[in-house]
């Protein structure tokens, strides 16, 4: 047995055990226990001095309640569609706004090309929390936005975007804007320009040829961004929070709610693991898509 | 006419009567400060395999991207059958392309890559099949046809592109490196079958290449550039042996330059005056020079005999010493220096055993030919 290569491998499986798995399990454990008004705030607690009677006796007391409560209250099933909805949305726009960008810059010489993707990267510089922060800014009543649509006179009142849906959908567009540029650029950036040519050559409009051609050969690229837009979209938290209205339902933000100002670790939990459930269907499309366009790329 | 025309030779070049299908009439190319072409002009005629001969950066791709309608002229016309075709664009040109990296659709199985056009151009639905079965079947690819392009070698990818562009059958057929990418064998292999779908389509190929061996196996005729400029133009047996300049003759093929002084004498004779304590070199030249004036002598390699000892009633006889001898298997190369330092490079077939021939290194050999064996060059 080759050691270096187990080292090598056993490096990543060790790292998904410690700060994947055993986190899962013990999220996975709280969602089957019962809340209580201890510290930490649910019961039971592993008594490993009662011997093993006292395992037994933990293990008896784990249920499925909290996610029979779940189906019984449909706010959780609400937020979940929501939150479905909300990261669907804001996919398809971001794809609208990305992928023109990716193109723009495939398509420009080669010297410009480097600045582009610096440009596209460089919000990362500055806190994701902050830039949330910076379009509360933007979009509140007296913001920079309504005062400058009231200044150049298109609109008499302030419109109301902030505490809307709508902020939360730009929100969305404008953080993971990068991850959907970026894997659409590789996929143009790499293609070959005289497939565009011969396209042409054999009777395509220019229009055309890009339908025919280097949409279908983006869409890698173009799947890879839409996925990684949608997978933490669905889970996010802080953009509907801070940018989202009392009417913005979305898992996360249940989540938070549950954790933090219920204190109900146990629902939590199990709010938790059912959104992991959900994410895993388009993470497995996802990987399936990646190892795809591995094999053809061969 | 047409079957007088096949009992001769494929000459439409010579005939007056014939039309070009392709003229360039002072073509003039510039990028910036760059002038790609400089005013070209240029005819090809129907069921030309012609072919466009020169180093990288001589303008040979541009030309093609221009009859291809990827590139205008900044001067000058290009018609295709007597219609100026400076206006009309790629997808509406009765011109295909064969791409050099051959541009095949890589998310396309290969029936679909060659249907492509077909699909684009005014052809009845039903009939599009037929069309892709045919070709298919002219380059032996039936069997591949649900594969994609990945999954087939590269001779196979290489056959994909020629069938795709040749299945709108275009007036004009451009091919840009066509065999670049495949192995040696292979590429040979492939020029004969080149040619020969050429005849059975009788489709006008211009063929561009670097590859002067490809050149003159494919071609009816050759033009060789360089700079922007046609330096000849004339079929691949006429350009190797009456190259029009030294350009020529030294990009086509090995050969020998002497530089010396031409003192014409009888009829089309001329004595060529070089080197201390040489006899000059008698040629035949139709050109009229000067007496004295400075001309290089070109002469090509397997044209020159080898000898080990003096030969009787030769036109040039040279003395030398065998300085290198590259063995390749059919011929061997002898390199000789001259008493004057000139190394001159003589070529015999190896129609003897290695072990039998009496020529090494270091022996004394006599160099020798004919007076019509070279010709004398002024530019």
């Amino acid at each position: 047995m080759d050691l270096r290569r187990t080292f090598l491998i056993f490096v990543p499986f060790a790292w998904l055990l410690l700060l994947f798995l055993i986190p899962f399990g013990i999220v996975l454990k709280i969602s089957l226990s019962d809340i209580a008004l201890s510290i930490p705030p649910y019961t039971p607690q592993l008594d490993l001095s009662a011997g093993w009677s006292g395992i037994v006796e933990y293990f008896r007391a784990l249920d499925l309640e909290n996610y029979v409560f779940l189906t019984q209250d449909n706010l959780y099933f609400l937020a979940y569609m929501s939150s479905v909805q909300i990261a669907f949305i804001s996919m398809v726009i971001t794809l609208i706004v990305g992928y023109p960008i990716a193109y723009g810059m495939a398509k420009a010489p080669d010297h410009w090309r480097p600045t582009l993707m610096m440009l596209v990267i460089l919000p990362f510089w500055t806190s994701f929390l902050i830039r949330v922060y910076a379009w509360m800014g933007i979009l509140s009543q007296e913001g920079f936005l309504n005062q400058f649509l009231l200044w150049i006179g298109i609109i008499d009142t302030p419109l109301t975007i902030l505490n809307t849906n709508w902020a939360v959908y730009i929100g969305i567009v404008y953080t993971y804007l990068p991850f959907m540029i970026l894997p659409i650029y590789a996929a143009l950036e790499k293609m070959d320009g005289s497939l565009m040519e011969a396209a042409e050559d054999l009777g395509c409009s220019q229009t055309s040829a890009f339908w025919l051609v280097t949409f279908p050969l983006s869409r890698p690229g173009v799947i890879a961004g839409c996925f990684l837009v949608f997978i933490p979209a669905l889970g996010e938290v802080v953009i509907p929070s801070l940018l989202g209205g009392s009417q913005t339902l979305m898992i996360g933000k249940v989540l938070w709610e549950e954790f933090f100002s219920n204190r109900d670790w146990p629902v939590a939990s199990a709010v938790a693991v059912i959104l992991l459930l959900i994410l895993v269907i388009p993470i497995v499309l996802f990987q399936r898509n990646e190892q795809k366009q591995r094999e053809a790329g061969r | 006419m047409a079957q007088q025309q096949k009992k001769t030779v494929f000459e439409p070049w010579e005939d007056p009567s014939e039309k070009p299908i392709i003229r360039f009439k002072n073509v003039t190319k510039r990028f910036g400060d760059f002038t790609a072409i400089d005013n070209l002009t240029l005819d090809i005629y129907r069921r030309e395999f012609f072919a466009l001969l020169g180093p990288s950066g001589c303008g040979k791709t541009t030309l093609m991207r221009m009859l291809a309608g990827f590139e205008t002229p900044t001067s000058g016309s290009i018609l295709l059958d007597d219609k100026d075709i400076a206006a009309v664009p790629p997808n509406k040109r009765e011109v295909n392309m064969m791409f050099q990296s051959y541009a095949l659709f890589p998310h396309l199985t290969v029936y679909d890559n060659i249907a492509f056009g077909l699909r684009r151009s005014s052809m009845p639905k039903a009939d599009i099949p037929g069309r892709v079965e045919q070709m298919l079947r002219l380059t032996q690819l039936t069997q591949f046809a649900k594969r994609k392009p990945h999954q087939i070698s590269g001779g196979q990818r290489q056959r994909v592109a020629l069938a795709r562009s040749l299945a709108k059958a275009p007036k004009l057929l451009l091919l840009d490196e066509p065999l670049g990418a495949l192995d040696k064998k292979l590429r040979n292999e492939t020029q004969f079958e080149l040619m020969d779908i050429q005849e059975k389509t009788g489709t006008t190929f211009v063929i561009v290449t670097h590859d002067q061996e490809e050149a003159m196996t494919v071609a009816s005729r050759v033009a060789v550039m360089d700079q922007g400029r046609i330096v000849q133009v004339a079929t691949p047996d006429r350009i190797y042996e009456t190259p029009n300049s030294v350009y020529v003759a030294d990009f086509i093929g090995d050969v020998n330059l002497i530089t010396g002084k031409a003192y014409p004498g009888n009829g089309e004779q001329v004595e060529i005056h070089w080197g201390e304590a040489q006899a000059p070199i008698r040629a035949n030249t139709s050109k009229s020079l000067a007496a004295g004036a400075e001309v290089k002598f070109a002469i090509r390699p397997e044209k020159i005999g080898i000898a080990s000892e003096p030969p009787q009633d030769a036109a040039n006889v040279v003395q030398g010493k065998v300085l290198d001898i590259a063995y390749l298997g059919n011929i061997s190369t002898y390199h000789v220096e001259l008493p004057s330092g000139d190394v001159l490079k003589a070529q015999a077939t190896n129609s003897r055993r290695i072990s039998r021939r009496n020529i090494t290194w270091d022996d004394t050999v006599w160099l020798f030919w004919t007076d019509t064996a070279g010709i004398v060059l002024t530019e």
